[in-house]
């Protein structure tokens, strides 16, 4: 890509970012959606994120893991273990990759 | 000017602006790691240097981000970068119908300025902390304190990564603190609300179309926990909440 081209591209995807993230909030007037549709968007941040996470956990290159012995699983298993206990997210996120890191490193799972 | 200097020195003073920063603090960790990840990624894919700095400061959409850099280093055509991002923003249009029975009532430059900062984690935390959707004041002082320590975290690490992106070696695998990030957010939110049953089946839904191209397993997935929920909320009207 040219010069031009990426300045133009990156335009169009800053432009994309307001209008996605505007879309229902930029209108003066109320757009209409029904009733049982609102209610039901209730459930879609949970979804979007367990859709990020899931196949970050148990796919590689695409396909379902095969085996028990990835560090992922140890790691994601350790952050819940710590989750349930403590209810702290810092220590979650700690205590989770540094099991993975250590199942990754320390026997190259 | 004057005006907007008072505005914002009242917002940062109010205490629902430290509560706001504070709770964002608490997923900056895994904010951090994937915004390096995300700078590293984008170098890494082909971009230039100066192309990743000026994506990573403007475009601030982290998915959408690492999905295209490979595309526009391989010098895919602009409509099909353009097209990805849209299908990976889209849940953004989602949030954004949540966002509005709380914006509404603002004048539009504040309410374009406050939708370019509502990515994922500030609509998670956001939601959570004000469940009723109605305005309320202190909600404009701790929807500032989010933002400034998410876009804060985010902007910082991921200039980090494209500096560092030929010195970090990818094997360390810092990506997984993002994704354990998500995986804390999801279990508190789990915890607030009995969506267990959405939940899985958007996991399961977003594993079995993840061939779909444009990532639109995650709309598949989103999907299925919006039906699989108003399911649930029709099949037990007694336990519904009231609105």
């Amino acid at each position: 890509m040219s010069t031009l081209e990426l300045v133009l591209t990156i335009a169009g995807l800053v432009l994309i970012t307001i209008v996605t993230r505007g879309f229902f909030i930029l209108p003066e007037r109320e757009l209409p959606m029904p009733a049982w549709l609102r209610e039901g968007l209730r459930y879609a941040p949970i979804g979007a994120l367990v859709a990020v996470i899931a196949p970050e956990l148990v796919m590689s290159n695409g396909r379902l893991i095969g085996t028990w012995m990835d560090a992922r699983l140890f790691g994601a298993a350790a952050a819940t273990a710590w989750f349930v206990w403590r209810r702290d997210m810092l220590g979650t996120i700690v205590v989770g990759t540094g099991v993975m890191l250590i199942f990754r490193m320390g026997l190259g799972w | 000017m004057q005006s907007w200097r008072h505005r914002a020195r009242t917002v940062v003073r109010h205490p629902e602006f430290a509560r706001g920063a504070r709770e964002m603090v608490g997923v900056a960790l895994g904010i951090g790691a994937w915004g390096l990840v995300t700078g590293m990624a984008m170098v890494k894919g082909g971009l230039e240097p100066w192309a990743a700095v000026l994506m990573s400061l403007t475009v601030f959409a982290g998915t959408a981000q690492l999905a295209v850099a490979p595309l526009m280093a391989s010098g895919a055509p602009i409509w099909v970068v353009w097209a990805t991002a849209l299908c990976l923003n889209l849940r953004f249009v989602i949030f954004s119908a949540q966002w509005r029975p709380y914006l509404r009532q603002l004048p539009f430059k504040r309410r374009a300025l406050m939708s370019y900062f509502t990515a994922d984690l500030n609509y998670v935390l956001f939601m959570r902390r004000f469940p009723e959707p109605a305005p309320a004041p202190e909600q404009i002082p701790y929807f500032w304190g989010g933002v400034l320590v998410n876009a804060g975290s985010w902007h910082l690490m991921s200039l980090l990564g494209i500096v560092l992106a030929d010195r970090i070696p990818a094997e360390w695998g810092l990506g997984f603190a993002g994704t354990v990030a998500l995986l804390a957010m999801t279990y508190s939110m789990l915890a607030d609300r009995a969506t267990w049953l959405p939940a899985l089946l958007a996991g399961a839904a977003a594993v079995a179309a993840y061939a779909l191209p444009l990532k639109l397993n995650m709309l598949v997935a989103i999907a299925a926990a919006v039906a699989v929920g108003t399911i649930i909320d029709h099949a037990r009207p007694a336990q519904r909440p009231a609105r």
